[in-house]
């Protein structure tokens, strides 16, 4: 593998994290990180999305008009989203009735748009649809941290299974509110951003 | 690079019709799968308000199939109670409600249920399981912010309730949002149901004084959820709502 393709998967894991350093998809990594399930549908919906709509763009991308550009990219993604949403309710209702309008919020998740716009207007097919795989895995690994936790101290499960045996079932844990609540995946992502920085110190800026 | 006119709206054009016709072929081939699973889960919440499934209890397809044999669902005409000879996942109230030709507007003596129109043909679902006989009737309102929707469970000699539940809700988490607590709903069965002059059941704030065999305590903090779900409850039981049906079905039996 050369290093440019390197690059391009590995940089958005970490040194460009979409939730993380750019700060983008943030109102969906909180509204549907309260369970892990929901947090995995989520993530390969939005990669589906995601790989389609770069890769589609990139083949399209000497054919665009500049001056309509950005509602084309926005018409690729409404449909492909649409699908997505589709598909979902037609094959995992529950998970589809969890996820609500959050599907269908994909269309302005600033990831897709993002991505369309500074990559794969410019980027040639290939390179484009591995660099919309590598920001959904950003993306998903961050979902998946954060409602790992939300789950597990909000209610004491991993996956719908009980881990902690909560009060309420004649165990121990109390379950914490917080968690259950959007502003605890603030706390978890915010507390992500601090390690990352710490551990990375190129990643922080200037006072 | 420069594009021309024609070019620009040539290219715009065929991205519309390119994305209309995936949109829509997806949509329709996968129309019957969704109309499915959207029965199977009204049928799921009509087996819990019925108290025939235990409380957290996963209901695969087979369960709730063997389940519906001694339920039978019906239309019913709203106005006169009698019932309507089509089937009833043909029928969608809440749709139909918004087509003037289907629908009448909601007398002004149930405006605080906020709901304008009420559609002409009605579901019900008529529960014959031996020991657990009931009628469960689809009910909706509004609370603060939000259209509740949901279903009530009554004996079938309209005595007590059964059940009540709100699938879909965009209420405050935590305040109104607590209209599908468990710990909540548990307080509807029992209650009676119509009293000496009219629908007795009801929800008033914890600290006024009611009927406790009628009426339930409210949700603190969440005084104007509390009174939709009132409202939504007078409006349906009431001889604008399920009023004509239930009469005809208490005497004939």
């Amino acid at each position: 593998m050369d290093k440019a393709t390197r690059g391009i998967l590995l940089d958005p894991l970490h040194e460009k994290n979409p939730i993380t350093l750019q700060v983008l998809g943030i109102c969906s990594a909180l509204a549907v990180t309260t369970k892990l399930e929901t947090a995995f549908v989520m993530s390969a919906a939005l990669t589906f999305v995601l790989v389609c709509s770069n890769t589609t763009i990139s083949l399209l991308r000497n054919k665009i008009p500049g001056s309509i550009r950005i509602i084309t990219q926005l018409a690729i993604i409404a449909s492909l989203v649409i699908v997505a949403d589709q598909v979902l309710k037609a094959f995992l209702f529950d998970t589809s009735k969890a996820l609500s309008v959050f599907v269908g919020l994909i269309i302005t998740n600033c990831i897709v748009m993002g991505r369309a716009e500074a990559f794969a207007m410019a980027n040639p097919p290939m390179a484009s649809a591995l660099d919309g795989f590598a920001n959904s895995m950003g993306y998903s690994v961050v979902l998946i941290y954060v409602a790992l936790f939300r789950e597990l101290l909000g209610s004491g499960k991993v996956l719908g299974s009980p881990v902690f045996a909560s009060v309420s079932d004649g165990g121990w844990y109390v379950p914490n509110g917080l968690m259950v609540l959007s502003p605890g995946a603030f706390f978890l992502i915010g507390i992500l951003i601090w390690i990352q920085r710490s551990m990375t110190p190129t990643l922080q800026e200037a006072d | 690079m420069d594009f021309s006119n024609k070019y620009v709206l040539g290219f715009a054009l065929v991205l519309c019709i390119v994305c209309s016709a995936l949109v829509s072929s997806t949509a329709v081939a996968l129309k019957e799968r969704q109309d499915a699973n959207k029965e199977l889960d009204q049928r799921r919440q009509v087996i819990r308000v019925a108290g025939l499934a235990q409380p957290g209890e996963a209901l695969p397809k087979e369960t709730v199939d063997t389940l519906f044999e001694n339920i039978q669902g019906r239309v019913i005409d709203r106005e006169t109670g009698d019932y309507i000879d089509v089937p009833v996942a043909s029928v969608n109230p809440v749709k139909e409600s918004k087509d003037p030709s289907m629908s009448s507007s909601t007398p002004s003596e149930f405006k605080a249920a906020q709901v304008s129109r009420l559609s002409n043909r009605l579901q019900v679902f008529e529960v014959k399981t031996p020991g657990k006989e009931c009628l469960v009737l689809p009910i909706h309102g509004k609370g603060l912010w939000s259209t509740m929707y949901g279903y009530l469970a009554l004996k079938n000699d309209l005595s007590e309730v059964v059940g009540i539940t709100f699938y879909a809700h965009g209420e405050t988490p935590g305040l109104g949002g607590e209209i599908d607590n468990p710990s909540w709903k548990d307080q509807f069965p029992g209650k009676g149901v119509y009293g000496t002059d009219g629908v007795g059941l009801g929800v008033v704030k914890a600290s006024a004084p009611r009927d406790k065999a009628y009426e339930v305590d409210g949700l603190s903090g969440a005084t104007i959820t509390t009174k939709g779900v009132d409202a939504t409850i007078k409006l349906w039981l009431g001889p604008a709502g399920y009023g004509p049906y239930l009469e005809q079905f208490k005497t004939q039996g």
